[in-house]
């Protein structure tokens, strides 16, 4: 047999959400609320700034680390959240956020090592893990603690022995945010049992009535946690791919060193774009940032009224509402019966049975009528 | 950003909502939605709900036309009495103060050019303050009160993804 995937690859399933992208492609009048990427186009000005450096021709490489311009600007964004890196030797700019998980996970776990991930979560980690070669250690979150991460579940999936913990919050698939006690709390676990932290904080600008706290501006946090953000969700950039990666200088360096025969450069398009969403796009944030907390109050509201028990979610664009038994039979019944596509809860992880993630990355009108459709089909049931 | 600036946006972007939708991405009850929309109603700060509307899509025949007007202003008269008689004609749709190389800015809608012409020419002109008026008429709008009127329906993102 030729071209057989190794281990690793062949240890990793496909992942359940294809499934549901696959059976949702089959009909053309359906209403997704699966979808994790925003609605909005990106802000114009952001967009018009990387077709004016196409027109100019800048098209060649960037400085490994990044256009130096946008690592300056990425450096002061990030004061917001009380970090202080310098953009010299302590941000990276990545093609996506993906890709800084990836270069953190091939950087700092070593074969063997055991990675802690809070349960349910983004569908990547776990693969990202493996490949890089350590063992993932799923560590479960509930409705009971509004899907925040606690010591006591830690310590209760034996996390006192990991070597890394994957962090994602707000998360994606519940929607969870992790109050200042909550990350202190974890943090000190952290820093009692010498466990370096990756923080995925891809949604961080997505967070309703109350701030984002980082887990990197925790005492002792710093030198031990990377922390991954991007432009894909609060500037609307997915497909510009653009992220970037903050941490010690050393950390860094070595991410840098994977990044730099890998990859070589971010988009150097896509760097321009960001320069100018940082420099001129905040307003758009805010509207978009507005809007989607109305329609998050919105599906929350709706889901009490229809009896559809769900904790309050404070940040992404998603909520994790309980449908009680075999979430995926209920996933695919409803978009069966009446064309509504959510993604069963079980696809992020064993802890996510019962539950579906609901996306309200989706325009107002849709949502209402989805709405309606999921009531008509839950009652129904 | 509080309640009422929270309505306002919302309304902004959609005045057909139901007061319950509104209450539901505002986190009130619908009552609280009545009381503020009367509130608002009350103390100007909302003045009409209208819909925009592409009038090219209709078989009406409509010609509206942005008016430029200088003004002269004396002891007794200033832009406050003279944008008073102007916005009492119900072919003004908008009437404003404008700084630069004239005076108000004024939208006037008619049946016909010739119906705009002879307005301005009959109606405006003559009013013995205004010195000078350009007509400019509008031959396409690509966009109104924040909507594109281009005709570009753009979901085209995976229907699900992780």
């Amino acid at each position: 047999m030729t071209l057989q995937p190794n281990d690793r690859v062949a240890d990793v399933p496909e992942s359940g959400i294809r499934k549901f992208f696959e059976l949702a492609e089959e009909r053309d009048d359906v209403i997704s609320l699966g979808v994790g990427e925003p609605d909005f186009s990106t802000p114009w000005a952001a967009r018009s700034a990387a077709i004016h450096s196409l027109e100019e021709g800048r098209t060649s490489y960037t400085s490994n680390r990044g256009m130096s311009d946008l690592r300056r600007l990425i450096s002061d964004y990030s004061r917001r959240w009380g970090h202080d890196y310098d953009p010299d030797t302590e941000v990276l700019v990545t093609t996506g956020a993906s890709e800084a998980v990836d270069l953190a996970l091939r950087t700092f776990v070593s074969p063997g090592d055991t990675v802690a991930v809070h349960q349910p979560n983004y569908i990547s980690y776990q693969p990202g893990i493996k490949f890089a070669g350590g063992e993932p250690l799923g560590v479960p979150t509930s409705a009971a603690d509004d899907f925040a991460l606690t010591p006591e579940a830690l310590r209760a999936a034996g996390a006192e022995d990991a070597d890394l913990l994957v962090l994602c919050y707000p998360n994606n698939p519940t929607g969870a945010v992790m109050d200042e006690s909550d990350v202190r709390a974890v943090a000190d676990f952290c820093v009692d049992n010498e466990v370096d932290v990756i923080a995925d904080e891809i949604y961080a600008a997505l967070t309703y009535d109350g701030d984002h706290t980082s887990i990197a501006s925790m005492p002792g946090m710093r030198e031990r946690t990377i922390v991954i953000n991007g432009f894909s969700k609060a500037y609307a950039m997915t497909g510009l791919r653009l992220g970037y990666a903050l941490g010690p200088a050393e950390a860094i360096d070595s991410m840098n060193r994977v990044h730099q025969y890998t990859m070589l450069s971010a988009p150097t398009t896509a760097q321009y774009a960001a320069i100018e969403a940082l420099r001129s796009c905040e307003d758009a944030v805010t509207e978009m940032t507005a809007e989607y907390n109305r329609r998050r109050r919105f599906v929350l509201s709706r889901f009490e009224e229809m009896g559809l028990e769900c904790f309050t979610s404070r940040g992404a664009f998603y909520a994790f509402p309980e449908c009680g038994g075999d979430d995926e039979a209920f996933a695919e019944e409803l978009l069966e019966a009446q064309g509504v596509a959510v993604v069963p809860g079980s696809v992020f992880g064993e802890s996510g049975e019962g539950h579906l993630r609901v996306s309200y990355a989706t325009g107002m009108r849709e949502l209402k009528t989805a709405m309606n459709r999921l009531e008509e089909f839950y009652r129904s049931r | 950003m509080d309640t009422k600036r929270e309505l306002l946006s919302l309304l902004s972007t959609d005045a057909r909502e139901s007061s319950e939708d509104i209450a539901r991405q505002l986190g009130v009850d619908a009552e609280r939605v009545e009381e503020l929309l009367d509130e608002l109603e009350a103390d100007g700060t909302v003045r009409g709900y209208q819909a925009v509307v592409d009038w090219d899509n209709t078989d009406d025949q409509r010609v509206a036309a942005f008016v430029e007007l200088n003004v002269e202003l004396d002891r007794e008269t200033g832009y406050e009495e003279i944008a008073d008689r102007i916005a009492r004609f119900s072919e003004v749709e908008s009437l404003r103060l404008v700084s630069g190389d004239y005076d108000f800015a004024i939208e006037v809608t008619g049946d016909s050019m010739q119906d705009v012409s002879r307005f301005i020419s009959n109606q405006i002109a003559p009013i013995p303050e205004i010195t000078q008026t350009v007509t400019h008429f509008i031959m396409e709008t690509y966009k109104e009160a924040g909507i594109d009127f281009g005709d570009r329906d753009g979901d085209d993102r995976l229907s699900v993804s992780p």
